[in-house]
């Protein structure tokens, strides 16, 4: 499914937060969306969610306008990892998985089994089948951040959004989340759009990547040709060199400490 | 895997079917107690013989069992157990949408408004007149209500508008100028202020047949939809995002399971005073047997909120050698088992 946004705007008040967004972002392709903090990361993906209306503009999935279909329909189309992973009563993990299939299971239906297949595809995929019982209450930062991201997993949407989903997970299981979804991207045709923070995994991972200051997209386009020292350093301001990588067989971001401090 | 799941929600008929049995026999003790007492077996009786509408047997002792058995005690215990059952959903609602399980049907204020209300008729010498007070309480708990989700409406945050937060918040404002507004009226009642402290604590005694239908008409509308929207209410305990992601109309649900939660509360307070405990405690104790997900929560918690307050009336009619207020009975005995909880629960 591709995403479309022509002429985003979106501002609280008098400020600002999104001017003028105009981009695509094309089906069987992994984003990753760079920027510092406060550019309005978040602000996109929550108006390609639909969680707000921009104030101006319109976004597309394939044809179909985001503002003509109903919250529902969206959910069909569009699953989220957000930042904030706290789940306020004591589901179990599984139950937190399987309310991914809400969306298409009716009001007053149970779950069929294949939504508790793609439940329990998304358990052992993210290797929490053995935390499956617990609750999701007495889980660690990163093992609840695994448990939404499955949740994510189990909607099984065509378009997946990720706002920092590998923020609290160790090294092993980002990558191997990471491999997870470039997997899912290329075999399926997932749209994938991840706000990522650390610069080289971006450039391992990404197919595309968007770079975002001050609400605007100062650059968007394939990893080998956007990764540069010259783009990063316009969005960033630090002083960075970016080399081919052997070992990583890609572009690698290297950084020092600042000289004058 | 597919085991699991069925067994939960058969689990869930089961635990539904226990606890009716348990509130129908707690009805038919309650029944029994009291200052006359009626063997079961002459209550079994009067009540089939009533439920088949034959001719009633014209025994001088049966005549004065049926007057106590219809005229007083039924409609004081059914009228009990419609409000235990209305505070108690009203409780998961509150719980539910405030992200927080320390919240309660009073948490907004409506207990503080439908106060306020009362004391107004009291004072104003309305109460001769049958539906004076329980009118001015729920009109107080409504307006209450809808003035503190006014205060915390905020139109800038388009699909978030009402966070927990600028909730609860919004209705300790309120309460607080409202509690300090009772004390006024208090202060200028007189000789009236014994009936105020007396209403404001709460009591069942002399409840009417016209109670209990009006109780169970929004009862049974509240807790509807409640059901209808307890999955919503599951998914919003993962967060605004994740609940919008999930397909959750945040903002419509919110306020009408507010305008639900509140209209339970509202109704019950008017009704019968100030209850608390109930709808703090019951969800609370329940949530340990049917875990989080309020669509075994809900009908759950409604019965053994039911019984539970049956429970507390009842020692108080019949047990007690003086009645005491229920209000009072329901915080002296479930705060210090919330204490317990909360503490147990602290430690694991």
């Amino acid at each position: 499914m591709n995403i479309r946004l022509k002429d985003i705007c979106f501002s609280y008040e008098d400020a600002p937060i999104l001017a003028q967004i105009n981009c695509t972002l094309k089906s069987g392709l992994f984003h990753a969306v760079l920027g510092p903090n406060g550019s309005g990361k978040t602000t996109l993906l929550d108006i390609i969610s639909g969680f707000k209306p921009p104030t101006r503009g319109e976004v597309y999935l394939d044809q179909t306008k985001l503002s003509g279909i109903s919250r529902r329909k969206i959910s069909q189309a569009v699953s989220l990892v957000s930042q904030d992973y706290t789940i306020n009563f004591p589901f179990s993990v599984y139950e937190v998985i399987l309310m991914g299939r809400h969306p298409f299971i009716d009001r007053f239906s149970r779950p069929s089994s294949a939504d508790m297949d793609l439940a329990e595809r998304a358990l052992g995929l993210t290797g929490l089948h053995a935390l499956k019982d617990r609750k999701v209450t007495e889980l660690s930062g990163g093992e609840k951040q695994r448990c939404v991201f499955a949740r994510a997993l189990c909607q099984d949407s065509p378009v997946l959004l990720l706002d920092e989903a590998f923020s609290n997970m160790d090294i092993s299981h980002t990558i191997q989340l990471l491999s997870l979804i470039k997997n899912e991207v290329e075999t399926r045709g997932k749209t994938v759009i991840a706000v990522l923070h650390d610069l080289n995994l971006a450039a391992a991972w990404a197919d595309h990547i968007l770079f975002l200051k001050s609400g605007h997209i100062t650059k968007l386009g394939p990893t080998s040709e956007v990764f540069t020292s010259e783009n990063i350093r316009s969005v960033f301001d630090i002083d960075v060199r970016v080399e081919y990588n052997d070992y990583v067989k890609t572009k690698q971001a290297y950084f020092r400490k600042s000289e004058h401090a | 895997m597919n085991k699991n799941n069925g067994i939960s929600f058969k689990n869930t008929r089961f635990v539904v079917a226990c606890f009716t049995i348990v509130l129908l026999i707690a009805v038919l003790i309650s029944l029994t107690m009291g200052y006359l007492h009626i063997p079961i077996g002459q209550i079994l009786h009067i009540v089939s013989e009533r439920l088949a509408g034959s001719a009633p047997s014209t025994h001088q002792m049966a005549d004065t069992f049926r007057a106590v058995i219809f005229d007083v005690r039924l409609p004081r215990i059914l009228t009990c157990v419609a409000v235990g059952g209305a505070l108690s959903v009203s409780g998961v609602l509150f719980q539910g949408i405030l992200l927080n399980p320390l919240a309660d049907p009073y948490t907004l204020g409506v207990s503080a408004g439908a106060a306020f209300g009362a004391s107004v008729a009291i004072l104003l010498n309305l109460s001769a007149t049958f539906v004076s007070i329980p009118l001015f309480a729920f009109i107080g708990a409504c307006a209450t209500l809808f003035f503190v989700v006014f205060l915390s409406y905020s139109s800038k945050q388009n699909a978030a508008g009402l966070s927990s937060n600028n909730l609860i918040l919004s209705g300790i404002i309120v309460a607080a100028i409202l509690s300090a507004g009772i004390s006024f009226l208090k202060f200028v009642a007189n000789e009236q202020v014994s009936v105020i402290i007396f209403w404001l604590m709460g009591s069942f005694a002399s409840k009417t047949w016209g109670n209990f239908w009006t109780v169970l008409i929004f009862l049974g509308l509240g807790t509807g939809i409640a059901l209808f929207y307890a999955r919503d209410l599951n998914l919003i305990s993962l967060g605004n995002r994740a609940a919008s992601s999930l397909g959750v109309n945040l903002k419509r649900i919110t306020l009408i399971l507010l305008i639900t939660g509140s209209m339970l509360a509202a109704i019950s307070v008017s009704i019968s005073g100030i209850i608390g405990f109930v709808g703090l405690l019951v969800p609370h104790m329940i949530r340990f047997l049917t875990g989080p997900d309020n669509r075994r929560l809900i009908p759950v918690s409604l019965l053994a909120g039911a019984i539970l307050l049956l429970a507390a009336d009842t020692i108080t009619r019949a047990v007690l050698p003086h009645e005491i207020p229920i209000g009072i009975l329901t915080a002296l005995t479930g705060g210090p088992v919330f204490c317990w909880i909360f503490k147990k629960s602290r430690m694991r």
